[in-house]
């Protein structure tokens, strides 16, 4: 199994480890819900060094991005992210991830971690006629997430640079305890929160500095059990579980990210005509109207027939009742439709609602 | 830790038993392992149970798992407290977070399960 390398420090606090697609990450430390309110009201720092990270180089670094994603990586400049999504010639997911424009001509992909060899391959077969290098460095880079509504004050004075001005999508290149990091604006919690990469050898150092200094704050360590609960909260898309080969990113309700004026892309033209065509089904965000809870994979019922399954669902420790996400008949997707999930051996009541879930009240 | 007035199973449940009714609930154990607890489906009272049947559901935020019946008997009660406070479970396990009391139908079956010391030796077992 492969270890962070902040593992030990994660045993050192109680965490429980679990193995997470061949990494053993801690699921959860103080307890599940204690863990999420603190990243709604303080925060909460999560060791995410599992997602992957691949560096696209060269003089058509950028083309090549173009080629492979959706959105639009020419509004990148250096210090600016996007989300955007690897696509495959149907419009369906590869992957989704996060561009980052590091320099003129290179670029990071931050991809999920139970893609990141299955993506750098993919990146690989499609690079031919493209002058770029490209590098898979998952296991090199250590990712922190400082989340919630105290990250700004926590992370401002461990850091050269002014936080404050850093808009949502930026990032900035400075040093936490002599290290060298890049700090981004961006998270997967729904709130205001950093995401911190490092090739430090001893990232550790940088962990224990922001733990030390948000004790003050409320600050937590945050296991993966949290990190899907506040992401569902927030309806951002877990690959594997709501996206993947078989969702398109119109389905997925992702159109935004899908710039058709630029010039060609994988994916482009099925998107085009699955666009110019209307969309048959739609991910949509469903509350369940009596008791239980429905988790992935569970039936889903409209008039008695089973039209799909919940791709995501859990008891919002925030809402404090039941959520999930399901792909409806295009017909059936409006806020107030009702439906049924099976859960065990009953069918219970659910019905669609305007998402996200949760919304933080203040933007950065 | 574990009260010596009651008896275990291997699925981490407790049984105290009173004359011919007794209390079921889930041991501190299996509540540290579920995590967080955040729903209960119970029973309804009256229902026969046989021994190792399933009395329900405890979800946690991530897992579901089974609540099976220590002994054979009828659901004489159920604590519907679980049903708003499923956190009970949690905070206490053996003694709030009862989850059903039931009459008991065969005493003799209290032989199939293990003491409070037993159910320790049996936990060290799982930890070694």
């Amino acid at each position: 199994m492969k270890k962070t390398r902040i593992n030990s420090t994660h045993k050192k606090l109680g965490a429980r480890m679990i193995e997470f697609f061949g990494w053993e990450m801690p699921v959860e430390f103080s307890g599940i819900i204690e863990e999420h309110l603190a990243v709604r009201h303080k925060a909460g720092l999560f060791d995410v060094s599992h997602m992957g990270e691949i560096i696209i180089s060269g003089r058509q670094a950028l083309d090549f991005v173009q080629y492979l994603t959706p959105n639009n990586a020419a509004r990148l400049t250096p210090n600016k992210a996007q989300y955007s999504a690897l696509t495959t010639p149907k419009g369906t997911f590869v992957d989704d991830l996060l561009v980052y424009c590091l320099e003129l001509d290179k670029y990071l992909l931050c991809v999920n971690c139970a893609n990141s060899d299955k993506d750098f391959q993919w990146i690989l077969d499609h690079k031919k006629g493209f002058e770029v290098s490209v590098e898979n460095k998952s296991d090199d880079y250590t990712q922190l997430a400082l989340q919630g509504p105290k990250a700004l004050e926590i992370l401002q004075p461990l850091l050269q640079a002014n936080l404050q001005e850093l808009k949502s999508f930026e990032s900035t290149s400075g040093k936490i305890v002599g290290e060298e990091v890049l700090a981004s604006r961006t998270g997967y919690t729904g709130e205001d929160g950093f995401e911190i990469y490092t090739l430090s050898l001893q990232p550790e150092k940088i962990w224990d500095a922001i733990m030390d200094r948000g004790k003050a704050y409320g600050l937590l360590p945050v296991g993966l059990g949290a990190r899907d609960t506040l992401r569902l909260e927030a309806k951002l898309m877990l690959y594997g579980n709501d996206i993947d080969e078989t969702t398109t990113v119109l389905e997925a309700d992702l159109g935004w990210l899908v710039k058709f004026q630029k010039n060609g892309f994988l994916g482009k033209e099925a998107l085009l005509k699955q666009k110019e065509e209307g969309i048959k089904r739609k991910i949509i965000g469903f509350e369940l109207l009596d008791r239980g809870i429905a988790r992935s994979h569970y039936p889903v019922f409209i008039k008695g027939e089973k039209v799909s399954e919940v791709t995501s669902g859990i008891f919002s420790p925030y809402l404090k009742k039941s959520i999930g996400l399901t792909y409806l008949p295009i017909e059936c997707t409006e806020a107030g439709t009702e439906f049924e999930v099976g859960i065990r051996d009953k069918k219970v009541r659910a019905r669609v609602v305007p998402t996200p879930f949760y919304k933080r009240s203040e933007k950065p | 830790m574990y009260p010596s007035d009651f008896y275990y199973t291997k699925d981490h449940e407790w049984i105290q038993v009173r004359g011919d009714e007794a209390t079921v609930g889930i041991t501190d154990f299996a509540q540290k392992q579920l995590g967080d607890v955040v729903y209960i489906e119970l029973p309804d009272v009256g229902k026969q149970l046989e021994f190792h049947q399933s009395i329900g559901v405890i979800e946690s935020v991530k897992a579901v798992s089974d609540v099976y019946s220590p002994i054979s008997g009828e659901v004489i009660e159920v604590n519907s407290a679980l049903n708003n406070s499923p956190e009970l479970i949690n905070r206490d396990p053996h003694g709030q977070g009862w989850i059903i009391r039931l009459k008991v139908r065969d005493i003799i079956e209290l032989e199939k399960l293990m003491s409070a010391s037993e159910y320790e030796k049996f936990l060290e077992g799982l930890e070694a």
